[in-house]
């Protein structure tokens, strides 16, 4: 079918499958894309740190403007001693914000669409947090998961409902950039579906094409919007989240 | 009613729940903008603040989305 919605998140493999040590590993249009996505964040900040202008060029402005933005964030969720996380938000924030806008280019495929990817940087981060926080306070960090000031009789529940939240961080993280990258993909293909079949009708059909055909331009709007929002809030979210991992007590 | 007939309606009462999610979402940010007009020089440093409460509220919307996609396209 022409207009499946579904059918644009299709992995295919492009050179392969190759049986290495007894697994099929190929190169599929997904590890393509994410290639490209990295290479795009090289391209721009080494083109952006070029020429040291004091007068910054359009270019290095969106290098230092990104920049700035995540030195910001780091700074006011992390304070003084989150300096150090400071690439790894970055690197997140750029990876997340540039296979986003990728994604928008018609025939271009969407790696933040897949669970698995949007799932492996969730789970890094969370596990990145448990790490950081045993190296830095010891089995004290888990202290995280009793709050001061609960009355005793009360307080397993309230431990209870903290490790279910911490443990179920990883799966709304890694959830809502995969939903709202999906839906919204969907939600395009289905309006321009709707174009398509009532262009088929005749001359009457294209006049009433023209309500859908506004809706996905409206919506494509919308989805610029939500590519560069989610990024935001995946980076902040790690923020927040590294914060447990560095000031555990509540 | 044959499973798959279920399945459908299923994956359709699951996006109900995507309404919860606008309702929390359309909360947060009119308090949000109504205390903003109130006090306009405090207004910059919560929108952060606001923006992370309405990615929480919406990631619960995404559960239910996520439900209804199982529903349908895993067999």
């Amino acid at each position: 079918m022409a207009n499946d919605p579904i059918h644009q998140f299709r992995i295919h493999d492009i050179a392969g499958p190759w049986n290495i040590a007894g697994y099929e590993i190929s190169f599929t249009n997904s590890a393509l894309f994410m290639g490209i996505t990295v290479a795009t964040i090289t391209g721009i900040l080494f083109l952006a740190s070029l020429r040291g202008a004091l007068v910054p060029s359009r270019l290095q402005s969106i290098g230092e403007l990104r920049d700035g933005l995540i030195d910001n964030m780091v700074k006011n969720v992390l304070g003084e001693e989150g300096k150090k996380f400071f690439p790894l938000v970055f690197s997140l924030f750029s990876f997340v914000l540039i296979a986003n806008l990728l994604g928008m280019f018609p025939y271009f495929f969407t790696v933040t669409s897949h669970v698995v990817v949007t799932a492996s940087l969730a789970v890094f981060v969370v596990l990145l947090v448990v790490v950081v926080g045993i190296a830095k306070h010891g089995l004290g960090w888990f202290k995280l998961f009793v709050p001061h000031g609960v009355p005793m009789a009360i307080l397993p529940f309230i431990s209870l409902i903290e490790i279910i939240s911490f443990l179920s961080r990883p799966i709304s993280l890694g959830l809502r950039l995969f939903g709202n990258m999906l839906a919204g993909h969907i939600v395009l293909k289905v309006f321009a579906g709707f174009v398509v079949s009532l262009t088929a009708l005749g001359v009457g059909g294209i006049l009433g094409a023209i309500a859908p055909m506004a809706m996905a331009v409206a919506l494509t709007a919308l989805e610029f919007l939500v590519a560069g929002l989610q990024a935001f809030v995946f980076a902040i979210l790690t923020c927040v989240y590294l914060n447990d991992a560095l000031h555990p007590s509540h | 009613m044959d499973a798959s007939a279920a399945k459908l309606i299923g994956a359709g009462i699951a996006c109900i729940g995507m309404g919860g999610a606008g309702i929390g979402v359309g909360l947060i940010f009119g308090n949000y903008l109504s205390g903003a007009l109130r006090n306009p020089a405090a207004a910059g440093a919560q929108f952060t603040n606001a923006l992370i409460g309405a990615a929480l509220a919406e990631g619960l919307g995404i559960f239910s989305l996520v439900v209804a996609l199982l529903l349908l396209f895993v067999s």
